[in-house]
């Protein structure tokens, strides 16, 4: 089943979350919403679902090449995991998954047997079935949000969305479900949209990662496209690390801060106003000046706990550094704190522009 | 299990506190209402039974344990409405409404029954129209239960709304989601949730109306046998210096309005058990 979002703009009083926004999503994907908090991507979601309604005349939604704008949320089976979870507190796990098909009309409604065989195969796919006769205050956030994600199931939804599901769980319990996630969507293939802040949950899960910001979006692609080719200095900025460089644009040049490199694109005859984003393990770091455009710099803190060395160092002309550099490189290198070395970028995005 | 009176604690205060509480409860309940049970006891067996079973005595309890159910029913149902769309709304005047559901505990109940009675009068505002409907309100049992209702509201909406509060809508939302229609929320998902408090709201407006004296008295019309209430006819009888036939009433009045509030609160504990899941 896919998913259609056509031109939806919604106004909560005079604020604009969402401008003019329309996305597509193909049958079986998994897409995640990204983007900092009060950049729409939750209101798109819930009007995706069909909690809330776009701005009167605004868009369309169309679900399987349905449109389904005016259909009530209850009638458009669209499974809904909240980031809090909303289980029915005074029901056992197992009402709770079975609720969605309790409350169907008597015709449609399958007999007691055929609910309780449902359910425990959903607990089954969940790993809880042992939690059937528990009650929600009984489980940890974790197994919560796994009865919730059962039961949007239930109804044998259409298309999955999760409202940053992971959001309320510490760290290690959110990267297990992360994994969990992905490998229950290869099975279940259900055109699933995630919503979230933590770019790593986007870029670890998604087949397509959706970049909004200020209620639009920035830019769809996969996770690498976004991760290393950026469409603007926001999602840049937005994804991953970065050390920024203001300075300008002058001719084919670029100077920036302490950094003078050649301007790739449409030489400037005006001078005009840049900034020099790089990745923090796109900077090296060496005893002398080699060369290349770089810059000295004063090494300040340095921790080398987990896969790389972040170092931490202020330039001579004041901006503060981040370098990520390979345990080997950094052995080989033998920084100690407050020593004079030398930083060179190996790639620098270059965005013109005025401040965004 | 351990019972542990006193835990040590960095903090002190426990034993002054309770200390307190106890001395406090003894002065303000306990001994009054010991004193209740021996001026009962000045009374034979033989005269106790005849004073609570007079036909006028059975008559009032009548009225004051009905009309005190009914009312306290329709706060519930009402109530529970008005405190609804106080936590749920967000509207101009709210605050006012808020402020309005407070009138029934400032008011001296006095005025209230004055109040109410001037306006289901068959002269009154409201009661010129239900005087060719042959509804009698003033004067009426039914007004008895209307001035019930009046006082009892505010402990039901102020018990609820607390509550309310903590229902996130998110679970409704849920509901929804999951194809529920709204009687279907309401019913499976908000009111499990109230049951508790409800039932409290329940017991406080009933435990209030059963004690109301002062607005009835002006809109029943305390007519013997149709009217008038059990704390009248105390009041009757202490007026004639018949403490113990007074309190013997008041005996029985009390026995009955406590079972109940037991009956009520084993209730709640029980729904409590059945919706908290936690069998501790």
């Amino acid at each position: 089943m896919s998913i259609e979002a056509r031109h939806i703009t919604k106004h909560f009083g005079a604020f604009a979350v969402l401008k003019d926004v329309s996305l597509h999503v193909a049958t079986g994907e998994l897409i995640a919403l990204l983007g900092p908090s009060g950049s729409g991507k939750t209101t798109l979601l819930r009007i995706i679902s069909g909690l809330e309604v776009p701005d009167q005349g605004s868009g369309q939604i169309l679900l399987h090449d349905e449109d389904v704008t005016n259909r009530h949320v209850s009638m458009r089976r669209v499974g809904f995991v909240f980031q809090h979870y909303a289980l029915f507190r005074h029901m056992t796990v197992f009402k709770n998954v079975a609720f969605g098909l309790q409350v169907r009309p008597r015709k449609l409604r399958p007999t007691k047997r055929q609910i309780r065989e449902k359910v425990h195969e959903l607990l089954k796919l969940v790993q809880l079935e042992w939690l059937a006769e528990r009650y929600p205050a009984q489980l940890s956030g974790g197994q919560r949000q796994r009865i919730a994600l059962a039961r949007a199931l239930a109804i044998e939804p259409k298309v999955l969305l999760l409202d940053e599901p992971f959001g309320a769980l510490d760290a290690k319990t959110r990267q297990e479900l992360r994994r969990w996630l992905r490998r229950l969507h290869s099975e279940l293939n259900v055109t699933s949209v995630l919503v979230t802040h933590d770019q790593e949950e986007a870029l670890e899960v998604a087949d397509r990662v959706v970049i909004t910001n200020a209620g639009r979006i920035e830019q769809v692609g996969t996770p690498e496209e976004v991760f290393h080719h950026p469409a603007n200095e926001f999602v840049m900025n937005f994804v991953g690390h970065v050390n920024v460089f203001h300075g300008r644009v002058e001719g084919d040049r670029a100077f920036l801060g302490p950094l003078e490199v050649e301007y790739s694109g449409q030489p400037q005859t005006i001078a005009q106003p840049a900034r020099g984003l790089v990745r923090p393990y796109d900077l090296d770091i060496d005893r002398q000046a080699n060369g290349k455009s770089g810059f000295s710099a004063t090494v300040q803190h340095v921790n080398a706990a987990g896969p790389h060395v972040k170092i931490d160092l202020l330039a001579d002309s004041g901006e503060p550094v981040h370098v990520e550099l390979t345990q080997e490189r950094f052995r080989t290198l033998r920084l100690t704190l407050g020593e004079s070395v030398f930083v060179c970028p190996r790639e620098i995005n270059v965005f013109l522009g005025g401040q965004r | 299990m351990n019972i542990v009176l006193k835990q040590r604690s960095i903090l002190p205060g426990f034993g002054l506190t309770l200390g307190f509480t106890l001395a406090y409860l003894s002065v303000i309940a306990l001994i009054p209402l010991f004193g209740l049970f021996l001026r009962t006891a000045e009374l034979t067996w033989g005269q106790f039974w005849a004073t609570v079973t007079d036909a006028r005595v059975l008559a009032a309890y009548r009225l004051s344990f009905g009309a005190s159910l009914i009312a306290a029913t329709v706060n519930v149902l009402f109530g529970a409405i008005v405190a609804w769309v106080l936590v749920r709304y967000r509207f101009p005047g709210r605050r006012v409404v808020d402020a309005l559901i407070d009138l029934p505990f400032a008011l001296p109940t006095a005025v209230a029954g004055i109040s109410l009675t001037a306006v289901y009068a068959h002269t009154g505002w409201i009661g010129q129209y239900l005087q060719p409907l042959n509804i009698k309100v003033a004067f009426a049992p039914l007004g008895v239960v209307v001035a019930l209702t009046f006082i009892g509201l505010p402990f039901v909406v102020r018990t609820l709304q607390p509550v309310l509060e903590d229902v996130d809508p998110e679970v409704e939302e849920a509901a929804a989601n999951l194809g529920a229609s709204r009687p279907q929320a309401i019913w499976r998902v908000i009111l499990p949730e109230l049951w508790p408090v409800l039932l409290t709201g329940f017991a406080l407006a009933f435990a209030r109306a059963l004690g109301e004296y002062g607005s009835i008295v002006f809109i029943s019309g305390n007519m013997p046998m149709r009217t008038e209430i059990v704390p009248l006819l105390m009041v009757m009888k202490l007026e004639q210096f018949d403490y113990a036939g007074a309190t013997a009433i008041a005996v029985v009045m009390l026995l009955a309005s406590f079972t109940l509030l037991l009956a009520i609160n084993l209730l709640q504990w029980w729904s409590g058990q059945r919706h908290s899941g936690l069998g501790s």
